[in-house]
């Protein structure tokens, strides 16, 4: 580390704990540029829709601003040794969906639309919440290693979580998937966006634990390490639940994302190849079976296999009892219709989509206005967090916060996945949002939740190493630690 | 635990580079088709996001923009005597599309074409908003307000053409009932209404009948007939005596063709028989000369041909493998012989213009929106259906049709007219309402001459004689005439 800075007087055992960069003044030059992009972005909406720079430019930036500057200095208060990109991106994300967000709003169309309210200051206020979490997280999670103990009560939750849009009188059924609940007052929930961290806690728990076992009591079959039967209970418990909510809440994605979290944790805390190749199996056999019955999922792939066709389905009367969809061709159209470098923000026609422009399709609008190069720079700054997570799960110390962080970050990355490959066609669309630029409280409340935990881990797995318990043989060497 | 985890953070790097890969596809590979889908709203809200170009006629422009509030599709055409110009404009609608010159001439109308593109870069650069082009006619106004007002005042079906048989430049196009564009324009459910009115009614009013509807030319195709006569040397001279028993009975036949009334048709010369519109005299003539000559010659005039002014006309029909009874009745307008009002309207000009037919054109330039010449139509010609002698002697004789003649409703002082009526019958046993027809043009004192005028007329009142064609439609050719010699002075 930085033994060369040090006097050679000194013991070696107390170096580490001096010198180590906490880099958060890069993060707070990040910063600046995570809130003035989407300022200047704000105001180019403006210009185009209104021709003017719009009137609430000046409370945006500094509302922006205070909410990045109020994370920054919890995190430099609370985690000082933590990642210095992961913050910046969220940010920038954050406030780049909230332009979009407040673009769509503008739309004549949507405004036009039944049930239509301006959905940027709700947001705003989402946003507001989620750098409240985020710092909460910081505050009250001193250490990430406490949350072991909450490793079965986390499983019930988790259930709980997911199985309330089940609930009847609660859950919703927006657009054929049952994924919502209906709080009165507070409007609608997302529990899966809280489900995916909840499963990650218990997950990490568990594994860690059982890992062992999982790993070394198996036999040799082909190459592989066949895991024995009882140690197949877990994967087979977590696979039932991924069908079961495919099934009841027809949800291809969250299905996905939590067989998939699994699977990859699974994979990290025993090094068997052979849970991949099991977890890869499974998942086919359950996406093909409850595809073969289940008309919902049906009508996503045929939607997927052939847009066109459902656009004209959509446009006309038909009697399969199926609502048809022109979602997903319209997404396709509005990225065709970006191009390389796009129309610019606020000159795009993306609220062609309709329902959920500002939600699950708000990709397609980024498509549209900001072109094959603003989008691809959105990819890379989600791959830059998922890349980021995941180098954190290498820096942890502890087996906990390594598989804590990787299911976090997998997570992530499998929801971009399914998000982004659904809008643009590369896979079945699914019923969920965007990490941070989608409308949705939920959404951006577990989002910065997963952030923090991150940034949590991150700062525990960068902290320099802990000072030994001083040697009485050594008095006169000893340095007080610095705080 | 490191290494799986190296492995994870592959794994969600190739998550990332698949959708790269596949955005790459989509908004680079696919973006253009995409972009131009025709289901793509975005392809008709740019149409119409930008005012479009204006249809011009005598420096005033005929049509405009106006911006629709709070719809998606921004600018509607409006149409400045629409009825009036809609044969010439056609129609441009939010909802069904366009037709004729603004459906031929979108590309600069619309600001899209690629002649425009330079131009369109640089507004685009200096952040101008993007401008249609203009289309520059041919069209003379109050011709064409005599055509339209005439037709209209008659009240039945019927057409106007005028051309300039020096240059073929359409003066006139009007067609009658016709249809007020504007009323459609835009894609509303008021717009839906009124384009299936139009669409669904008895009269079709958006037939475009000028251009697009044939009629048997009656009486008026003689002046084909005469000029296959006198071409091929069957007769020199406008006052030769013909070889022209009467009665007379069509070859191969025991039918013998009718002249209208007590006229004097036995030997009458080519200017007797075509002042009193002999059936008999011109229906042997045709048969005489046969099929293939009679044939060779009306495809001189552009008969078995559509025409391109650019909007396109349907072609004329005088047919092929006839009898010679049958080519003696359609060297008399009648069997399969059928033209468009621009056809006999060309065959005039022909005439007027002392044998040389000009390919009649509408646009007489293309502008782009700083109004610089894009494209300019030249005049061309088409053929030469007559000598110049030839079509002197022919002259004479149509001049002969208005000042004694059936056509003396046409005349006008200080100014030779010459012309020839028509009475077409149509319909299962000639039923059907009969077609008055006049076709004319007129020369100046200096030689020239302006403009040649086809008119037909479909009406209840219309007598079996050629008289009708004098009375319904001369007057009408007569205004129009004197219309485009006005406006020249």
């Amino acid at each position: 580390m930085s033994s060369t800075t040090n006097p050679p007087t000194h013991h070696t055992s107390t170096i580490g704990a001096i010198g180590a960069p906490s880099r958060r003044n890069t993060e707070l030059a990040l910063l600046v540029f995570a809130v003035a992009i989407p300022v200047f972005a704000y105001a180019n909406v403006g210009l185009a829709i209104k021709n003017q720079v719009p009137a609430g430019l000046l409370e945006y930036g500094l509302g922006l601003g205070l909410l990045a500057g109020v994370a920054h200095l919890a995190v430099r208060k609370f985690a000082p040794y933590a990642d210095p990109l992961l913050l910046p991106l969220a940010t920038l994300l954050n406030g780049l969906g909230l332009v979009v967000i407040w673009r769509l709003d503008q739309s004549k169309l949507l405004q036009s639309l039944p049930h239509f309210a301006a959905a940027a200051p709700r947001q705003l206020l989402y946003s507001a919440l989620g750098i409240a979490m985020f710092a909460a997280v910081l505050i009250f999670l001193k250490d990430h290693r406490a949350l072991q103990r909450y490793t079965y009560i986390s499983m019930v939750c988790a259930l709980v979580l997911l199985l309330l849009p089940l609930v009847p009188g609660l859950g919703a059924d927006i657009y054929g998937a049952k994924i919502w609940i209906r709080v009165p007052g507070l409007g609608s929930l997302q529990p899966g966006e809280f489900a995916k961290i909840v499963l990650a806690v218990f997950f990490a728990g568990y594994l860690m634990v059982k890992r062992d076992a999982l790993a070394l009591a198996s036999r040799r079959f082909m190459g592989l390490y066949l895991p024995r039967g009882r140690d197949l209970g877990p994967i087979l418990v977590v696979w039932a639940m991924s069908i079961l909510i495919l099934v009841f809440e027809t949800d291809l994605g969250t299905s996905l994302l939590f067989f998939g979290m699994f699977v990859i944790m699974l994979y990290v805390a025993t090094e068997r190849t052979s849970w991949i190749v099991f977890g890869l199996l499974m998942s086919a056999v359950g996406a093909v079976g409850v595809a073969s019955f289940e008309s919902h999922i049906q009508t996503r792939v045929n939607a997927w296999l052939n847009p066109m066709r459902e656009y004209q389905l959509s446009r006309q009367v038909t009697h399969d009892g199926i609502l048809h969809s022109d979602q997903l061709q319209q997404s396709l159209w509005a990225f065709g219709s970006g191009g390389t470098l796009g129309t610019g923000w606020g000159q795009g026609h993306s609220d062609l989509i309709k329902f959920a422009a500002n939600s699950d399709f708000v990709f397609a609008t980024f498509g549209e206005e900001l072109g094959l190069a603003g989008i691809m720079a959105m990819l890379l700054i989600y791959g830059l967090i998922v890349e980021r997570g995941v180098r954190t799960a290498l820096a942890a110390r502890d087996p906990f916060g390594k598989l804590l962080a990787v299911g976090l970050s997998g997570a992530f990355a499998l929801q971009v996945f399914v998000v982004a490959g659904g809008v643009m066609g590369l896979i079945p669309l699914t019923g969920m949002t965007m990490p941070f630029v989608a409308y949705g409280g939920s959404s951006v409340l577990a989002n910065w939740a997963l952030i923090g935990i991150l940034i949590r881990i991150s700062d525990t797995a960068r902290r320099p190493a802990p000072m030994p318990a001083g040697n009485p043989d050594a008095e006169m060497t000893q340095v007080v630690r610095p705080s | 635990m490191n290494k799986p985890l190296r492995r994870i953070a592959i794994f969600c790097g190739l998550l990332v580079l698949a959708l790269l890969i596949r955005d790459n596809y989509l908004q680079y590979v696919k973006a253009d088709q995409l972009a131009a889908d025709k289901d793509n709203l975005r392809v008709r809200i740019e149409r119409y996001a930008h005012p479009r170009g204006d249809i011009i006629v005598d420096g005033n422009p005929i049509t405009g923009s106006t911006e629709v509030k709070g719809r998606q599709f921004k600018y509607k055409r409006t149409y400045k005597d629409g009825a009036m110009w809609s044969p010439v404009t056609g129609y441009s609608s939010q909802a069904f599309d366009s037709s004729q010159l603004e459906k031929l001439d979108d590309g600069i109308l619309s600001g899209n074409d690629d002649r425009l593109f330079f131009r369109n870069t640089l507004d685009m650069i200096t952040g101008k908003p993007k401008q249609g082009g203009n289309v520059v006619t041919t069209l003379n106004a109050p011709a064409q307000k005599a055509a339209f007002d005439g037709l209209s005042k008659q009240g039945g079906k019927g057409a106007v053409v005028a051309l300039e048989p020096s240059t073929g430049k359409i003066l006139a196009l009007a067609s009658y009932p016709s249809y007020d564009p504007s009323a459609f324009a835009g894609d509303r459910d008021g717009d839906s209404k009124a384009w299936n009115t139009l669409k669904n009614s008895k009269a079709e009013p958006m037939l475009n009948r000028a251009l697009r509807e044939t009629y048997p030319p009656g009486s008026t195709f003689k002046v084909v007939t005469a000029a296959a006569a006198l071409e091929n040397g069957k007769y020199t001279s406008a006052d030769e005596k013909t070889d022209s028993p009467l009665p007379w009975t069509m070859p191969g036949t025991t039918t013998q063709l009718k002249n209208e009334g007590n006229i004097p048709c036995k030997d009458a010369d080519l200017r007797t028989a075509l002042q009193y519109s002999c059936n008999t005299v011109f229906g042997k003539i045709g048969s005489d000369l046969g099929n293939d000559k009679m044939l060779a010659e009306a495809k001189k005039f552009g008969f078995d041909s559509e025409q391109f002014t650019p909007v396109r006309s349907n072609a004329s029909v005088f047919s092929d493998h006839m009898n010679p009874s049958q080519t003696a009745l359609s060297s008399i307008g009648q069997y399969n012989t059928a033209a468009t009002p621009l056809q006999m309207a060309m065959v005039a000009s022909a005439v007027a213009n002392d044998g040389k037919l000009m390919k009649p054109y509408m646009v007489d330039k293309l502008q782009s929106p700083n109004v610089d010449t894009v494209e300019q139509t030249e005049p061309k010609e088409l053929s030469r259906p007559l000598s110049s002698a030839n079509a002197q002697i022919l002259q004479d004789m149509m001049q002969t049709v208005v000042e004694k003649g059936t056509g003396t409703n046409a005349k006008i002082p200080g100014v030779t007219v010459g012309g020839k009526t028509g009475t077409a019958q149509h319909g299962v046993a000639n039923s059907a309402n009969p077609y008055a027809w006049f076709l004319s043009y007129a020369k100046l004192p200096d030689g020239s001459s302006p403009v040649a005028v086809a008119v037909v007329i479909e009406d209840e009142s219309a007598n079996r004689d050629d008289i009708s064609g004098g009375g319904l439609a001369a007057p009408i050719a007569k205004d129009v005439m004197e219309a485009v010699i006005k406006s020249k002075k």
